[in-house]
Order: structure tokens, then C-alpha cells, then sequence
């Protein structure tokens, strides 16, 4: 099992050398560091989701049974405590905000957020939830160092606290206007709803690495087996 | 036991006295003879074949589930992703089989320039081969718009405009391609029309025509020496072993680790850090919102790099018609190798330095230009693809001349 693991996280850092490195407007990005493996983080991170996102964002192509049963989450319990926005367990993460409407409230359509982790890249949703700063020149009050002006508003101000922008584009919280939480909370629980949007942009994600391990595993075997037959039939070619 | 052995020989018999199954076999497998001395360059064939058949049996189970309609082509996707049984699986395996599929066909044609495996009298499986590439470049195109995220209906949008650019005509003609004024559900209509149905077919028979010249005339070896020139009494070539069992099993490992290759990008890295699976292309496709920067996926861009690099008009012609032009030469140009090959030998064992630099220069060339396409464009990246699409134009231009004037080695009787 130690080796299964070994190799796994070897093969997977080696592999996940990606393009995104800075957000749009060349800010270097923090690193989510996220890990979908851990069904705790991804538990804690649904939570959030559904009490913060699906409000506004849907997440249109994940059903809460697929959730359910991924996390390990008793189907009941998600129905009595993680279904605000419809009450069939089969159903998608659809929410009830009438797209007009929300064009109107916020000049944009919030984002469907299913695949958002494979579009934006998890450092960078990271980063955007911990980029938010108080600008009174903004409708919403907010504004957000990875993505200027963005016309979301800052949802998770009760947990973070209103954090402001000092003059070299660093982001802290005063102690005058602290959130339920402290800012190592903030940021644990703000990678655990990146870990979660990670899930959710790909479910097979928490299947695709085990079940891998066993068909290379195999094709190796295969690969040997091969390779010997070959050696024996090619015994007489001179 | 053997009433069972019995009973399969005589249906093989029977089907023998009414088709010829048999003489089909020892033709093209039992009885055809290959020279022994095919070295790691020669399995690109074989995994291409391997390939095909992955990229069509995958593609029936993508098709059982996906909706070729703009309104549901991205979510169908995404339904297939997480809904369907193991549809995540086969929707991998064919994203991924697009990309090695490009991987070998490259490798193998680069097998066929540097062993001259073009030359008198394999030209045939040669331009066969290149009508091959172009069918296969043609069915990635239309495939890509399929997932209707950012990137395919955009890359779509500016491949298509690219017919705009041809005078008089031009603009009819995109207006033609699309069946719309911008890409739109008609376009993706026919778009899957092409791609599950008229390039399927018509490079699965461009295979067979393939192999069948292949066949007709033997194949070429990393010596280029002609293995028919020595035969034993029995007019069996000296220096060739029977397809089968050999090959067959000499392929087997190299089957077995192509796929060892596929399977750590299926299920370690399926968007290969965005160069298999494109970051925008999670992003359904908006009309209205044209993304910053628009690339290819990676198998086009040494050509896309082509076209950008034109950036003077000169003789009337505008710039965006030169990049059209040569980006179009650029493909062609390969049709013509066997004509422009003017070389003693075959293979570049025997060939002297002249050519061995030409050859290296071209594929450098051809990587930067590759890598160059992925990047959005600046000034100094521009001016280095220029210098390396005439780079890799001159490598065809002059080579008349430099295969003509290179000093060749003396190639031996024999097969080493």
C-alpha cells in the first residue's frame, strides 16, 4: 500500500505541471495545495459550498446522491443539511436565481461552478477567496487583488473578517474587524472549498489514480510477458 | 480436443472453398515477408493501427451518450464524464488517443523521410500515407468542436475564417463551410456528421489502400536495401522473416507499452497540464466572448506558427493570404519528397553530412514552430518563426540539390 502511494504522489506531481502559474493580471498565484483524497476536507468543503455558493451558483452537472455517495455522506443527512436549494436526492445542483435577475443584481451571470476547478485552475480559485480586500468605490464594497473589480460580492466576510489591501498589494485582517474566524481557519477553510470545487470539477478524480495504479501495474506484468515471448520466438532469426 | 481442431479446420475449409481466407492470410500476414532488420522506428506503423481502432471503439460509446446540439453538446459531455458508467474512462481514452495519435503518426513519418521509405517504387504508400495525415488532421478538426467549450467553438470560428482570406470566392465559401453567418448548431451538425461518419470511413479505407501498396512492393528497412535483390532457391528474400509469427510478436511489447504510455496520461494527467485537454475548453462556448488568446491544440500548432509568421503583404497579396498560402504549401509540401529526393541511397546510414544537417535543421525547425504556435504571439517570437518557416520551406526547396551533391556511402549487399 506505502509503495501504491509512493508511486501515485510521485507520478501525480510529476505530471500535473501545469500552465497556470499567475492570474490574469499577473499577480502571482498562492498555492491551493489541495488534496482530494482527503474525504474530511472534501466533507468540510462541500459544507461550505452549499450553505455559500449554491445560493448564487449552480453546479448543474453534479447530483447531491453522486455527492452523497462520493463523501461518504449518509443520503438522509444531506437531504436534512446540505439540500437548501431542491429536495430530491437525484437532482442536480441547480439553484432557484432566475438568470435575469442576477444579471440585473450583479451586471453578470454568477458562473456555473461544476468544471470551474478545470477552467480556472485550483490555485486560483484559491487565491481569489483569499484576494478579497474593502474598496469603498465598489458597489459591492469588495474588491479582489486577483480579479479586479469583480463583481462578486465577498460571501465569506462572516468567516474571514473584512481585510483590507496595504500599499505593497499585501492583504491582511485588522484585529478591529475580525471574522469567526482566525486567519489560519480562514485559510484551512478556504482550502477545503477549493478541495471540494476540485472534486466537483472532476468526481472520477477520487477513482482514476487506485483504479490506474492496477491497469499499469497490469500492462507492466503484460509488458514482461511480452517481452520474454518475443525473445523465444526470435531465438532463430539470425 | 482434437474433434473440436477437426471441426474448426473444416470451417476454415469451408470458408476456404468459397473465399479466399487463406490466400488473404499467407498474402498479408503468414507468408509475407519483412525484413529482419526493422529497428525501433518501425513500430510507429503498427501503433497507429492500434490507435485507430482505440479513437473508433471509444468513439461509438462517446457517441451512445453525446448530443450533437449546442444547447446540449457540453453538458452531454459532462453527463458522460460523471453519469455514465466508466464514461469518464472512454471519454479519456479518446481525448488522449488524439494526441498520441498525432505523437506516432509524426514519429512515423519521420521514419519514412529518414530511411528514404518514400523512394522508387514506395511513392504511392507515400502520398497515400500524407492523404492519410490530411484525412486525420481533418477529423481532429471536426472532432474538437464537439465538446462546444471556448476553444472548439473559437479555434472552429478561426480555422473556418481562414477560407475567408482566398479572393472573390473566399467569403462564400466560409459562409459555406459553417452553413451560418458564425459557427452555430448547424455548423456542429455537420461538423459530427464528418467526424463520426465520411472521415471514418474514408481513412479506414485509405488504410487498406495503404497497406495493400505496402504489401504489393514489400517494405523498406533502416539499410533502404531492397530484400527481394537476394533469394534462396525457394524465392523466399534472404534477409525477410515471416510477418507472423515475428512481427506479430515483436510488436506485442511495443503494443503493451504504447498503451503503458496512454494509461499514465488516462489516469495521472488526462488534461496533460493543458496541452490534451485545453483549460477554456471547460468553459462553454459563448458567441459573444472571444477568449484573449486562441491556440491550437498542440499537432497543429508548427503549421499554425506558419501562418502567423506571414506578416508582410507583398505582390498585392495581403499577409493573411500568404499565411494561408504557406501554412497550405507547408502540408503539401511532403506530397512531393519522393519527387524531390534526388539522392544515390535511401537511407540516411548511407547518407553523408549534407543531408544529415538539412534534416536536422528541418526538424528543429519544425519543433520550434510547433512550440512557437502555443504561445501568443510578440515581436521576437514572430521574427523567430519567420526564420524557421523559411528554414523549413528551404528544406524542400533545395533538396534536389543537397541530396544531388552529398557524398553517399557505399551501401552494402546485405541487410547488417
Amino acid at each position: 500500500m506505502m509503495v501504491k502511494k509512493v508511486a501515485t504522489a510521485i507520478l501525480s506531481y510529476i505530471l500535473s505541471v501545469s500552465c497556470y502559474a499567475a492570474s490574469e493580471v499577473g499577480v502571482p498565484l498562492l498555492d491551493a495545495d489541495v488534496d482530494v483524497s482527503n474525504t474530511v476536507s472534501l466533507q468540510r468543503g462541500a459544507r461550505l459550498f452549499v450553505n455559500y455558493c449554491v445560493s448564487c451558483h449552480s453546479a448543474e452537472y453534479m447530483r447531491y446522491n453522486r455527492m452523497a455517495e462520493d463523501l461518504g455522506l449518509d443520503p438522509e443527512l444531506v437531504k436534512d443539511n446540505l439540500m437548501f436549494a431542491s429536495d430530491k436526492i437525484g437532482d442536480t445542483m441547480t439553484i432557484a436565481m432566475r438568470s435575469d435577475d442576477s444579471e440585473q443584481w450583479f451586471g453578470v451571470k454568477p458562473p456555473d461552478l461544476s468544471v470551474i476547478a478545470r477552467s480556472k485552475g485550483v490555485n486560483y480559485l484559491y487565491s481569489f477567496l483569499n484576494g478579497f480586500y474593502l474598496d469603498s468605490t465598489r458597489p459591492t464594497g469588495v474588491n479582489n487583488i486577483y480579479y479586479p473589480n469583480t463583481a462578486m460580492p465577498h460571501v465569506l466576510w462572516d468567516l474571514q473578517g473584512f481585510a483590507q489591501k496595504t500599499d505593497d498589494g499585501q492583504i491582511f485582517v485588522p484585529e478591529d474587524s475580525p471574522g469567526d474566524m482566525t486567519v489560519i481557519e480562514y485559510q484551512q477553510a478556504t482550502r477545503d472549498l477549493v478541495t471540494f470545487l476540485d472534486y466537483l470539477g472532476e468526481p472520477a478524480k477520487l477513482v482514476r489514480y487506485k483504479i490506474g495504479f492496477w491497469v499499469i501495474s497490469f500492462l507492466l506484468v503484460l509488458f514482461v510477458i511480452t517481452c520474454l515471448l518475443r525473445r523465444e520466438y526470435w531465438r532463430d532469426v539470425h | 480436443m482434437s474433434k473440436v481442431v477437426k471441426n474448426l479446420t473444416d470451417l476454415r475449409d469451408w470458408v476456404d472453398a468459397r473465399f479466399p481466407l487463406m490466400q488473404l492470410w499467407n498474402e498479408h500476414v503468414g507468408q509475407y515477408y519483412a525484413p529482419k532488420n526493422f529497428n525501433f522506428w518501425y513500430y510507429f506503423g503498427v501503433l497507429s493501427l492500434v490507435v485507430l481502432v482505440i479513437q473508433i471503439v471509444t468513439g461509438i460509446w462517446l457517441v451512445m451518450n453525446y448530443k450533437p446540439d449546442a444547447e446540449f453538446a457540453f453538458a452531454s459531455v459532462e453527463y458522460i464524464m460523471r453519469d455514465v458508467d466508466w464514461g469518464w474512462l472512454i471519454r479519456y481514452m479518446h481525448s488522449t488517443g488524439a494526441s498520441f495519435f498525432f505523437i506516432v503518426i509524426y514519429l512515423h513519418m519521420f521514419r519514412g523521410i529518414m530511411y528514404g521509405s518514400y523512394r522508387k517504387p514506395r511513392e504511392l504508400i507515400w502520398v497515400l500515407g500524407m492523404c492519410l495525415y490530411l484525412a486525420l488532421m481533418a477529423e481532429a478538426f471536426f472532432g474538437y468542436l464537439l465538446p462546444w467549450g471556448q476553444m472548439s467553438y473559437w479555434g472552429a470560428q478561426v480555422i473556418i475564417s481562414l477560407f475567408g482570406a482566398i479572393p472573390v470566392v473566399g467569403e462564400t465559401l466560409s459562409l459555406w463551410i459553417r452553413g451560418d453567418y458564425v459557427v452555430s448548431d448547424i455548423t456542429l451538425n455537420r461538423f459530427f456528421a464528418f467526424h463520426v461518419i465520411a472521415l471514418p470511413f474514408a481513412i479506414a479505407g485509405l488504410v487498406l489502400l495503404h497497406i495493400l501498396a505496402l504489401h504489393h512492393v514489400g517494405s523498406n528497412n533502416p539499410d533502404g536495401i531492397d530484400i527481394k535483390a537476394n533469394k534462396d532457391p525457394a524465392g523466399k528474400p534472404l534477409d525477410g522473416i515471416p510477418f507472423h509469427p515475428y512481427y506479430t510478436i515483436k510488436d506485442a511489447p511495443a503494443i503493451v507499452g504504447l498503451l503503458i504510455l496512454m494509461s499514465v496520461v488516462i489516469f495521472f494527467a488526462p488534461e496533460m497540464g493543458g496541452y490534451f485537454l485545453e483549460h477554456n475548453n471547460f468553459v462553454p462556448a459563448d458567441p459573444l466572448k472571444t477568449p484573449e488568446h486562441i491556440a491550437p491544440v498542440w499537432y497543429f500548432t508548427p503549421f499554425y506558427s506558419i501562418l502567423r509568421a506571414n506578416t508582410i503583404n507583398f505582390f498585392m497579396v495581403p499577409a493573411k493570404l500568404w499565411g494561408v498560402i504557406f501554412m497550405g504549401l507547408g502540408t503539401m509540401a511532403f506530397f512531393l519528397l519522393p519527387w524531390l529526393d534526388r539522392g544515390k541511397v535511401r537511407s540516411i546510414r548511407y547518407r553523408g553530412w549534407i543531408y544529415k544537417t538539412a534534416l536536422s535543421i528541418f526538424v528543429v525547425s519544425f519543433l520550434i514552430l510547433g512550440y512557437l504556435g502555443l504561445l501568443p504571439p510578440t515581436p521576437g517570437r514572430t521574427a523567430v518563426a519567420q526564420v524557421c518557416t523559411i528554414l523549413y520551406f528551404l528544406f524542400f526547396l533545395l533538396m534536389p540539390f543537397y541530396t544531388k551533391w552529398d557524398k553517399t556511402k557505399p551501401v552494402p549487399e546485405r541487410v547488417t
